[in-house]
């Protein structure tokens, strides 16, 4: 028995082996997406969640087409002012009269009718206003050269920003709250005690960041999904090809970006023991997720700002997609900002997992930062 | 045979162990006793590395005990805690997985050790949604589900009713059967005494007294004898050597100083008249207990 200096194989009849690091984690992660694909109100959520996304793409498809086409009302005379113009949805009748009776029964917004008024020849005919863009339309207006004809609208911008800083800030807040939870409920229960008698404390850490990043970046996906179906189907295909690129540098800079705040969310919740305590370590970390949002929302068409939150790792995964979308992003900065994203993430797994380690088995009153990092 | 010695302990200027130092036989079963806050739970919690000693030593055969041993390490906690939200079976399944067994032989061996502890109609539910004896239960297959080879049980008979107790006790008894060492703590010194093989008692830190049941209970006797006769026994508080402690009729409970005045004794009855019984007191594991904690 004393012969061999090295740990041998103990002998025991039993077949049980040590699994593998990976095994461990591996295993702990299943356990983690299991345990949620089985919460009722986690699929329930996430249900609404992927029927808003697909309402709001279907709707703002329909919402585009529709008010495109003002209903007027034109005679054999006027037909020729509005030919030719899609934004205008022209209905031919027979008289002047016939068309007034279009406009009272609110079957058009206007009706043109012919008049010596000049310079056109017609008169505009509404029932209590007439649509200004429709007389934005039959006015003469000036050629107009424009030496940025791809420049995108600010509606629009408003919009992306504000959908790439709402999945981000969702997802994140979600599934990094599940894995501080997660963390809490383990420590809390002292189930982590057996755990962490059987593997490594990293294995168990890296198996619930994997776990909880697979969940995220499954509800990213599915999202992205939806929004490539919708926007196909409801004939939206000018502005998907505009935001193919986006979108997929989007799922990069999510993924790691998660795997970096899963990291900090873990070691936030190892510092408490109880779930009524999860606030006080995890407000900082919200805080830090929900910046981008509010941030890109109020920024998102200031160049200087969203240049530099395109490079910060915690809004690099909003502001970056925007500038993409927008045209402008060099093709390298996405590269250097994912080089400054992996960089901090690999801190911040190397902290999260220090933190978390010295602080899993302490019971009792919230462990301070500087003994968790210290010890 | 997992061995502790100079085990030391302090939080902050209290020192909560002190040299605590003794053996957990394989194939035995080893009661440790001791009051609230005597350390039981600390140094459980040092024997599988989930608090960080001090100084001292904890080998197994001989040997510092590593991580990997301890994976053949089976502990029930003093706080007990499952997942609440999942299922008893799949969590045991879970724990023996993370030991190292494949899916199908962990569930195998979990299903096998829930129904042994008769929580065979329970597999599916939730583990929140079991009584507490059964939680217990479900605790204890946590600990036992990798076959351990050592097993650290911390109040593992605490909450059960007096079926569950038997139920419980008979498993450790056939894993000790098996070659396994199992410590366990227990308020209940008669559970204690009925199962161990070993005792342990622990107070304020330092330990006060082991060894076998039998030896502790021969070094605490006090040659005290019981005697049921025929006739009346009355001349017993003549015989030198003798101190009468109980008296009635033909049933006398008495002291002796040596074992010839005991001999000396038996013999006198039996001329005396028909004998009954005649047998040395033990002291129960409750009078030595507080003996030695004093």
């Amino acid at each position: 028995m004393t012969t061999s200096a090295t740990p041998s194989v103990m002998p025991s009849a039993t077949p049980s082996v040590t699994p593998s690091f990976a095994q461990s984690v591996w295993l702990v992660a299943e356990r983690e997406v299991g345990s949620k694909l089985r919460s009722k109100a986690f699929l329930i959520s996430t249900g609404i969640l992927f029927v808003i996304a697909l309402i709001s793409v279907v709707w703002g498809g329909f919402a585009a087409q529709t008010s495109d086409a003002i209903p007027v009302a034109v005679t054999a005379d006027t037909a020729s002012a509005v030919a030719g113009n899609d934004l205008i949805d022209a209905t031919q009748v027979a008289s002047a009269d016939a068309a007034r009776d279009l406009v009272r029964s609110g079957d058009v917004d206007a009706a043109l009718v012919p008049s010596d008024a000049q310079p056109f020849g017609y008169t505009v005919v509404g029932e209590d206003g007439v649509p200004s863009t429709l007389l934005s339309l039959l006015s003469v207006t000036p050629t107009v050269e424009l030496l940025n004809p791809d420049a995108t609208d600010g509606m629009l911008r408003y919009f992306v920003a504000l959908g790439f800083g709402l999945v981000f800030f969702m997802a994140a807040l979600t599934f990094g709250s599940t894995i501080a939870q997660s963390v809490v409920e383990e420590k809390a229960t002292r189930v982590v005690e057996l755990l962490i008698s059987a593997i490594p404390v990293r294995a168990l850490l890296a198996g619930k960041v994997i776990g909880n990043t697979i969940l995220a970046m499954g509800q990213i996906i599915g999202l992205a999904a939806i929004a490539i179906i919708g926007f196909t189907v409801t004939g939206q295909s000018d502005l998907l090809a505009g935001l193919g690129a986006p979108l997929a540098w989007f799922a990069v800079f999510f993924l790691f970006g998660f795997v970096l705040l899963a990291s900090l969310f873990a070691a936030a919740g190892a510092m408490v023991s109880r779930q009524e305590d999860i606030g006080s370590t995890t407000t900082p970390l919200t805080l830090l997720v929900m910046a981008p949002y509010f941030l890109v929302i109020f920024f998102n068409d200031n160049d200087l700002v969203m240049s530099i939150m395109s490079y910060v790792p915690f809004s690099a995964p909003v502001a970056m997609p925007v500038r993409i979308f927008l045209g402008g992003a060099q093709w390298w900065e996405p590269l250097l900002s994912l080089v400054v994203m992996l960089a901090t993430c690999a801190v911040a797994i190397w902290v999260g997992a220090k933190i978390y380690e010295n602080s899993i088995l302490r019971m009792g009153a919230r462990v301070k930062l500087a003994e968790a990092l210290s010890a | 045979m997992l061995e502790l010695s100079g085990i030391t302990k302090s939080y902050g200027a209290a020192r909560v162990l002190d040299e605590v130092g003794f053996q957990v036989a394989s194939g035995r079963l080893t009661g440790f006793v001791g009051g609230n806050g005597a350390g039981k739970t600390t140094t459980m919690r040092i024997i599988l590395g989930v608090l960080a000693r001090d100084s001292g030593t904890v080998t197994l055969d001989g040997a510092p005990v590593t991580a990997s041993d301890r994976r053949r390490f089976g502990y029930m906690p003093e706080e007990r805690g499952l997942y609440p939200k999942m299922r008893v079976l799949e969590q045991i399944v879970y724990l023996a997985r993370l030991h190292g067994f494949g899916k199908a032989e962990a569930t195998a061996r979990a299903e096998a050790l829930l129904v042994e502890l008769g929580l065979g109609e329970r597999l599916q539910e939730n583990v929140e949604t079991l009584s507490l004896g059964n939680q217990q239960r479900a605790q204890i297959a946590a600990a036992l589900v990798h076959d351990p080879r050592v097993l650290i049980l911390d109040e593992p008979f605490s909450g059960l009713d007096p079926l569950a107790v038997d139920v419980v006790a008979s498993v450790l008894q056939r894993r000790a059967a098996d070659g396994a060492a199992v410590l366990f703590s227990s308020h209940q010194l008669d559970v204690v005494e009925r199962l161990c093989d070993d005792l342990v008692i622990i107070a304020g830190g330092t330990i006060r007294a082991t060894g076998s049941r039998d030896e502790l209970r021969a070094e605490h006797a006090q040659r005290r004898f019981e005697l049921i006769s025929g006739g009346d026994a009355g001349w017993l508080r003549d015989e030198q050597g003798v101190t009468v402690v109980e008296f009635d009729g033909g049933y006398a409970l008495f002291d002796v100083d040596s074992d010839e005045v005991a001999q000396r004794v038996l013999r006198r009855a039996v001329a005396a008249g028909d004998v009954a019984s005649f047998a040395p007191q033990h002291p129960s594991l409750a009078q030595i207990f507080k003996e030695v904690i004093q």
